[in-house]
């Protein structure tokens, strides 16, 4: 039974009944309701338990200003921490309060409230310090924050990002910003509106308003139409909050609930050209004892549950004000059946606008709300003069309260524009802006709809260049205040909350003044005031009087603290909108990974998101049996791996040759046509950068070849060289990483097998030598041969175009066959550079490793008078510290691994390391395992034992050169 | 995000290009220059309140390297001061 609905009115659908549960019991609402629409209708008044003392709490607001309603929601859509005012219902809905257990009707938290004169503000910082904070963390955690995270990813739909462009951007479809958009709109430029709520009309929904002589909502419906009609106006978005004001007019907007169901939300980042804020302004409350008892309401949001929802929230109310907008309240609920008891106005004088509005209702004025009956729901309240005096009891289940109105200034903050403390409104509005926007309506201070309409007229008219329109009649309004920042009479006990939701006390802001914090922002840390879901949109500006009162300084110097996105909540979802990892970094492949897949491959990432197949598992062989037996095939017989992930970059130009001299560290420019060499890169600081191998392929013409995961960094290397520091030297980069494919074919039967696939090209020791290339054709495709090995075995690496990858890879293993050739995954490669001792950046290399470390001086070219690095390793080694350096280790007990990483100490002792275990794989060569290491003066300990300090044991291993198979490369230049 | 002039691809967002630092003072002769001129060469960035001249590498786009003069307090892209190069 929805005891507490109107039998008429509302934007409600009586005709569609929604289902929904709250705290595990059924209720029913209609379409339009929001959820706190709902559940006030079923006249659920207890609907949460605040954030520290767990006092019971009802709906405070009608939108995302809600302090004090956060429910988690259940179900399809699971998401924590929403304010009830704002979920749209929905058939089937569930959900429940957060922060109590097991209800908000019995939490066991409750008993926090015995305590509450001993936790004020700053508890936790006094309190938890002995013997350490770690003690107290886990029971904290678990008793601080409010709803969990969903443990699962919405189970169907998707979210969504969009980015636009607009002429004109604005925010908020009330009067305001719907003549903004209508003004804008018939000049023909892009205009984009985005509003808050699920309808258009803003705080027309929740008035009963006339524009141009017709209720107020149908000069909406007209308008709306209007801008429909106009396809230059292209997104008239609803259920869609501009939560960010970034950089250079970007504006983030979240649309919850956009037509294509399958998108559960969506993000739009739209770039300006001018922005129109209309986002209207926000009712804050006024600060009395016991102001957050289920039953204390803002007046506006009575209002718009009455006017919008057609739900009276209470059968008699007190109405607590100091200005004249809660006398239309009034008028509006005394209209709707509702009692009201008396309006209390702190202020002396009324105005005769606001009398007129209040009729027969009982006035009190220069009287305020001194406490509140009842603790569970509002049971009455004491009403007495300014000082105390007078007190008397009023009957009530409803106390309506009003402390002024601030407009919605987030937005405009954000984008850095002041604000200015206007005494007139006794609020802080937008100064001056930073950028290209404009505030109007309620959103600068102007709160009727006249002036809503007019500036928001005006706004448009001079952004776009256009005539202002003739502009519908309405009702002029009075708006006057007078700021009640506290009420600080005789008899006023209890707690007065500044801030619902984090429940800050006026007693809390003082103590924090008394203790020295006194900037605003540090009241903010403090006290915890503004912070968390709604950040304060009702209670800052009473935090921010409360200061300037006990302070005694003008509000405009104590200021505000900063605005920063979002504006409302945002989901995590949708945010990142559909790049999740696959779509932001999808993976790369190389033309034969469905043979790969179909041999039975382990794939893996290696590097840049290739990805490329570990080893390749045969029958029920385990992981190690596997590396042993194509480990085995490439140093007995032959292997072939695809080597086509490496990075590869073709430089033209005249000057190629210096210039990579000067990013090598040996000497590149004496290659000759058809010769490689193999470099090292570093950075201008000195260490290593990246290792491969450089190719002369003609006189103007070079191909250098990177390690996988480093070509993106070198390939932007070399390119801030050449554009900022030689922008006259004549080379052009140009990446052909993905233009070339290879097979590298390994082993001592390597050449055997060339021979069996077929060449045109001279493949014997002295037609193609070590370190040589040649283009010809391979197995009847167009190839470039290069005689390099990563694997210290005779290697040929067949480069072809990668649409000639398949077939040359297809040809090769049938080719090889005979041979016993077996595909070799990156797994063996890495245990045959490892014995071979060849460097692997992602294993050797650190940021303090350089190349004499890894006992590659040779490659330190001494005869180049400069190149990047070189003054930086001179002066790096100048001070004769002690350095790592590259050994090999074998463990004394050649059947015992050691993790790679693990740390050398002396004597395996619990002192200073002395190195660490960079590498260490099962030799095929050798039958043992066997690793390599940085070692504190590596080089001149050879034959010494080292140790191993693992957490309960220790390794012993004999130290010695970083390699283990043949050291003289005898076989790779066969 | 901001919105970055290239030279050859107009106004673009912020999210085509990479960070290539404040512009430093050209490279010196490593053979010149002393020690503590080499480390303030590697090491000392410029960081103004105000006015900075740095690199952006048009990375997702056009591939060129450019200079803005971006003001850290506001993030607006203002013109150099006259004297600057």
């Amino acid at each position: 039974m929805q005891v507490r609905r109107l039998p008429t009115g509302g934007r409600i659908d009586r005709s569609q009944s929604l289902a929904f549960r709250f705290n595990g019991k059924e209720y029913q609402g209609f379409s339009g309701d929001t959820l706190a629409s709902a559940l006030l209708a079923n006249n659920v008044r207890l609907t949460a338990r605040s954030f520290k003392y767990h006092r019971p709490r009802g709906i405070v607001g009608s939108g995302p200003e809600e302090p004090a309603t956060l429910v988690e929601l259940e179900g399809r859509r699971a998401s924590a921490n929403q304010a009830a005012t704002t979920v749209r219902l929905e058939e089937g809905m569930a959900a429940r309060s957060v922060n109590c257990w097991p209800s908000p009707g019995l939490d066991m938290g409750a008993v926090n409230q015995l305590f509450a004169g001993l936790i004020p503000a700053g508890f936790y910082y006094k309190t938890f310090k002995w013997p350490g904070w770690h003690l107290y963390e886990p029971a904290i955690r678990k008793a601080a924050g409010l709803a969990g995270a969903p443990v699962a990813p919405p189970l169907d739909g998707h979210f969504e990002a969009v980015h636009a462009h607009a002429d004109v951007l604005i925010v908020g479809a009330g009067p305001a910003g719907l003549m903004a958009a209508l003004v804008a709109g018939r000049t023909g430029c892009r205009v984009f509106l985005a509003d808050e709520r699920t309808e258009a009309g803003g705080s027309l929904l929740d008035r009963r308003l006339e524009i141009a002589g017709k209720p107020a909502l149908e000069w909406v419906a007209e308008s709306v139409a209007e801008l429909k009609s106009m396809p230059n106006v292209t997104h008239l978005l609803q259920d869609a909050s501009v939560w960010a004001y970034r950089e250079h007019n970007l504006l983030m907007v979240n649309e919850r609930s956009p037509a294509n169901s399958n998108v559960l939300e969506r993000n739009w980042r739209i770039r300006a050209g001018q922005v129109i804020l209309a986002t209207g302004a926000i009712e804050r409350g006024l600060v009395f004892p016991d102001n957050d008892r289920p039953g204390v309401m803002l007046a506006s949001a009575a209002q718009a549950y009455v006017n919008r929802f057609a739900v009276k929230p209470g059968e008699r109310a007190v109405v607590f004000a100091n200005n004249d907008s809660a006398y239309a309240v009034a008028a509006d609920l005394h209209a709707s059946g509702i009692d009201i008891a008396a309006i209390v106005d702190s202020r002396d004088a009324v105005p005769e606008d606001a009398r007129d509005l209040a009729g027969e209702i009982p006035i009190k004025s220069g009287s305020v709300v001194i406490g509140i009956r009842g603790k569970r729901a509002v049971k009455g309240a004491t009403v007495a003069e300014r000082d105390g005096r007078g007190a008397e009891k009023v009957d009530c289940d409803l106390l309506l309260h009003s402390g002024g109105w601030n407009p919605t200034a987030h937005l405009f903050s954000q984008s850095r524009g002041s604000l200015r403390y206007d005494d007139t409104l006794a609020t802080f509005v937008p100064d001056k802006a930073a950028q290209a926007c404009v505030s109007v309506g309620g959103a600068v201070g102007e709160f009727s709809p006249a002036s809503a309409l007019r500036t928001g007229a005006e706004a448009a008219a001079s952004a776009t260049g256009s005539e202002m329109p003739d502009l519908p009649a309405v009702t002029e309004g009075h708006y006057s205040i007078a700021p009640l920042w506290r009420v600080d009479a005789r008899g006023a006990k209890g707690k007065a909350f500044l801030d619902i939701q984090n429940d800050v006390t006026v007693d809390d802001v003082h103590l924090a003044l008394r203790e020295g914090y006194d900037n605003v922002e540090h009241v903010k840390r403090y006290t915890t005031g503004g912070m968390g879901f709604d950040q304060g949109k009702t209670g800052n500006i009473n935090i921010i009087g409360t200061i300037a009162l006990q302070k005694g300084v003008p509000i405009q110097d104590v200021g505000t603290t900063t605005f920063r996105p979002p504006y409302t909540p945002v989901s995590f979802g949708a945010i990142g909108g559909i790049r999740e990892e696959s779509v932001v970094l999808p993976y790369r492949h190389t033309p034969i990974t469905r043979w790969n897949l179909d041999r039975g491959a382990f794939m893996y990432e290696a590097g840049a998101r290739w990805r490329r197949p570990g080893y390749f598992p045969r029958d029920d062989e385990t992981f190690q049996e596997a590396v042993n037996r194509e480990c085995r095939a490439v140093r007995e017989d032959v292997g072939v791996y695809d080597g086509s992930p490496l990075g590869k970059f073709e430089l033209k130009g005249g000057d190629v040759g210096r210039f990579l001299d000067h990013i090598y560290t040996n000497l590149m420019s004496t290659l000759k046509p058809g010769q490689c060499r193999y470099g090292l890169m570093l950075t201008e600081d000195g260490l290593i950068l990246d290792d491969g191998v450089a190719m002369r392929l003609g006189k103007h013409r070079w191909m250098v070849s990177t390690s996988t995961a480093h070509a993106d960094t070198v390939h932007g290397h070399m390119e801030e060289l050449l554009q900022t520091q030689f922008p006259e030297w004549n080379v052009y980069v140009t990446p052909v990483t993905s233009q070339w494919n290879n097979a590298t074919v390994c082993g001592p039967k390597a050449r055997e097998v060339m021979a069996a696939l077929g060449s045109d090209i001279d493949l014997s020791h002295k037609g193609l030598p070590f370190m040589s290339f040649a283009d010809g054709q391979v197995a009847g495709l167009p190839a470039r041969v290069v005689r390099v090995s990563f694997t210290g075995e005779l290697s040929f690496e067949i480069n072809v175009a990668p649409r000639h990858m398949r077939d040359l890879w297809e040809r090769t293993m049938e080719a090889g066959e005979p041979f016993g050739i077996e595909p070799v995954g990156s797994e063996a490669s890495h245990v045959l550079r490892v014995e071979k001792g060849f460097l692997s950046l992602g294993h050797e290399v650190d940021g303090t490793v350089d190349a004499h470390d890894l006992g590659m001086s040779w490659i330190m070219s001494k005869k180049k008078r400069d190149f990047v690095g070189k003054r930086s390793v001179e002066l790096r080694r100048r001070g004769n510290e002690i350095r790592r350096e590259l050994v090999g280790l074998l463990p004394a007990n050649p059947n015992e691994q050691i993790p790679e990483g693990a740390p050398l100490t002396p004597g395996g002792e619990r002192r200073p390391t002395e190195g660490l275990v960079t590498a260490c794989v099962w030799s095929v060569v050798l039958d043992r395992w066997v690793a390599l290491a940085l070692l504190e003066n590596g080089k001149s300990r050879h034959g010494e034992t080292v140790h191993v300090r693992l957490k309960n044991a220790t390794i012993a291993a004999d130290v010695m050169e970083p390699v283990f198979h043949d050291p003289d490369g005898l076989r790779m230049r066969s | 995000m901001m919105l970055i002039p290239c030279p050859f691809c107009g106004n673009r967002s912020e999210s085509e290009f990479a960070y290539g630092g404040p512009v430093k003072p050209d490279r010196p002769d490593s053979h010149v220059t002393d020690d503590e001129g080499w480390v303030a060469f590697l090491t000392t960035v410029p960081n103004p309140v105000g006015p900075v001249h740095e690199h952006w590498w048009h990375v997702k786009g056009c591939g060129a390297w450019l200079t803005i003069w971006r003001d850290t307090r506001t993030h607006d892209i203002v013109e150099g001061p006259p004297d600057a190069g």
